[in-house]
């Protein structure tokens, strides 16, 4: 049976082989110059302290075979497009199980290698090409320090949606015994459940940790607030930003408080006793006069969001669970998998009669 | 001698439409099987249950003495060819052949190769590519090769032309012959099958309608012809199957397991495609009619 299905898929497998040595032969020659030029430039410069040049050079090499990331996001998907949904829906449709099923070999049988070779060549493409672009990214991602940000095309996680995809490509053949629909059904499921799991479960499946500071006004002309998340270890994933009063209620994100008329920390000044903090009230202590220096003016507006016990919390998942998520998330994806391929045995062995 | 395909109160059921109701037949081994009945009548759905690739909604059914597609072994006792013929169209014919040797432990590759070879196929032709007669020829030869010991075809001869359809009844004979193979045949026209079959089973309205030895069937109906009279006064061993009225002739297809005593009737032989004509029109007319079928049993 083993065989069959081998005769069936090989073309597709060798040709998706070549296709994965042949990105694996730009990788690996490409890949050491990478770490090279990351030696000699990102390396010394941050010994000194700004890189900001050194890194944006760094950063703008090979931009073609960066984009290696964005393809292993869809290779999941189109391994259950195109190899799980037509694995038993083309069997159906053209009737060719009338035939197979006919030979002196069981169908539970036929389903199990079928199941197997694919399924394993589907894991083992996905796997080798996380492998890849994970080996090849490390001095990009290091310069980036930014981890969750390419979650999804790092590690291990892409094998687990690659096994996913394939047996809800399978089962979906299985349901709909249409190829075409049975396609099209695999690719909106997939990418509903990728983004339900990415949005709603990877973010609270661990407690997130939360870091609180004072408001920070921004000095003089500058406009941005100073940024709170840099007092955290590099690489968090930072899930909210949200400005607190001293009651404890959401007035605004991202270091700003909401006032009506704009975003940010704004004061109303109308003479030294009547300045009045907008979205919160007339600060309680004194301004100074219109003409002391802008020092002073800063001193003071601090002192009134200090007073008012204005924070900003900071609500995220440290660079230090970065494998732990990675782990979990591969095993839900695993486990929905095993389950459609239980679904998909008990479909053919009792509903397909 | 076993029996080839025993069935009791099989029925199948599609959403809410039965397929096959109530059919009970029980045919002996080594036979050949017309599996006769109007388009639509559940021939597929009874070939598709003794194969296996049906289970049943109601009722049993065995062949060579065991529920169909149990396991291997069984699945190596039984041949099998779709109506639609399907092969693998990316695979060539000698890729179908192999495939044939790896899921088969009694496969007979010389006898496969051989007919390909007769029947003048490419072997690297893709099977994609083959004519409808041609694909039939390879599924048939692949179930053929396999060495079952029951073999079903569905409407095989429907895409064979005239000279192929001769040469495939052929083969076929010479293959009962040698092995001892049960045949099972289903076609919407039993003059397909009249030359090679020794069974037969008029499947209509989902219903068996009529089973039974060709001869002892041919033996027991006649067309009685002669002056108008109400079918209700015949004899009670008399069963009406057909009735054709004129002003003053009456028309009657019968079945009578004694001879027809009556003078007054003019008795003719009935050929076997009138005799299934009979019980098509029966269950046309009277789709609840089938008391015919316990009787024939046994």
């Amino acid at each position: 049976m083993i065989r069959l299905t081998w005769r069936q898929f090989r073309l597709q497998a060798v040709a998706t082989f070549g296709l994965l040595a042949v990105v694996a032969v730009m990788l690996a020659v490409t890949g050491p110059q990478l770490v090279h030029l990351y030696d000699s430039t990102v390396k010394p410069c941050k010994a000194q302290g700004d890189c900001s040049a050194a890194t944006a050079a760094f950063l703008s090499h090979d931009r073609l075979l960066q984009g290696l990331g964005d393809v292993l996001v869809v290779v999941p998907g189109l391994i259950g497009v195109f190899w799980g949904a037509p694995l038993v829906a083309r069997e159906l449709e053209t009737g060719t199980y009338k035939l197979v099923w006919l030979q002196s070999t069981t169908r539970r049988r036929w389903l199990a290698m079928k199941l197997a070779l694919v399924g394993v060549v589907s894991v083992v493409v996905a796997g080798l090409f996380s492998l890849m672009v994970t080996w090849w990214s490390s001095p990009i991602d290091r310069v980036n320090a930014a981890p969750f940000a390419v979650f999804d095309e790092r590690g291990i996680v892409p094998i687990a949606y690659a096994a996913f995809a394939f047996a809800l490509g399978v089962t979906t053949g299985v349901l709909i015994r249409r190829t075409v629909p049975a396609m099209v059904v695999t690719l909106g499921v997939f990418a509903a459940v990728r983004v339900a799991i990415t949005s709603w479960v990877r973010p609270r499946i661990l407690a997130p940790l939360h870091f609180t500071t004072g408001l920070q006004v921004p000095h003089g002309n500058e406009i941005a607030n100073p940024n709170p998340a840099a007092a955290l270890k590099s690489g968090a994933w930072i899930l909210s930003n949200q400005t607190i009063n001293g009651a404890g209620r959401v007035i605004g994100q991202g270091g700003a408080i909401n006032s009506g008329h704009g975003t940010g920390v704004g004061f109303n000044y109308t003479g030294p006793a009547r300045t009045v903090l907008q979205g919160v009230g007339s600060c309680p202590n004194k301004f100074p006069s219109q003409s002391a220096p802008v020092a002073v003016f800063d001193r003071a507006a601090q002192l009134c969001v200090d007073r008012f016990h204005i924070r900003q919390v900071l609500t995220y998942q440290p660079a230090s669970r970065y494998w732990t998520l990675q782990w979990i998330e591969a095993a839900i994806f695993v486990a929905l998998a095993l389950a459609l391929i239980g679904v998909t045995f008990w479909w053919v062995r009792n509903r397909l009669t | 001698m076993t029996t080839a395909l025993t069935a009791t109160g099989l029925g199948k059921q599609y959403r809410r439409r039965w397929a096959l109701s109530d059919c009970t037949i029980d045919v002996p081994a080594g036979r050949v099987v017309a599996l006769v009945g109007p388009n639509g009548a559940g021939k597929t759905t009874l070939l598709h249950l003794a194969v296996g690739i049906l289970s049943p909604t109601t009722g049993t059914i065995e062949v060579l003495g065991r529920p169909p597609s149990d396991d291997a072994e069984q699945l190596a006792r039984v041949g099998f060819v779709a109506q639609d013929t399907p092969v693998y169209s990316g695979l060539s014919v000698a890729d179908h052949l192999h495939l044939g040797e790896w899921l088969n432990p009694r496969w007979d590759q010389g006898l496969a190769r051989r007919r390909i070879n007769e029947l003048g196929l490419d072997p690297g032709q893709r099977a994609g590519k083959l004519s409808g007669g041609q694909r039939a020829q390879l599924a048939l030869t692949m179930a053929i090769a396999k060495r079952p010991e029951l073999l079903v075809l569905d409407e095989p001869v429907a895409s064979l032309d005239p000279l192929a359809r001769r040469e495939f009844l052929q083969l076929l004979m010479a293959s009962i012959a040698e092995d001892q193979l049960s045949i099972v045949l289903s076609s919407h026209l039993v003059g397909d099958l009249e030359r090679v079959c020794d069974y037969l089973i008029v499947l209509a309205s989902s219903r068996v309608q009529v089973a039974g030895d060709v001869e002892e069937l041919l033996s027991t109906h006649r067309r009685l012809i002669g002056p108008r009279r109400d079918p209700r006064t015949l004899p009670s061993d008399h069963d009406v199957i057909e009735e054709d009225h004129t002003d003053v002739q009456s028309t009657l297809v019968v079945r009578c397991d004694g001879p027809i005593l009556d003078p007054a009737w003019r008795v003719e032989e009935l050929s076997l495609e009138d005799l299934v004509l009979a019980y098509m029109g029966r269950a046309r007319h009277h789709p609840g009619v089938n008391q015919q079928r316990l009787s024939v049993l046994g």
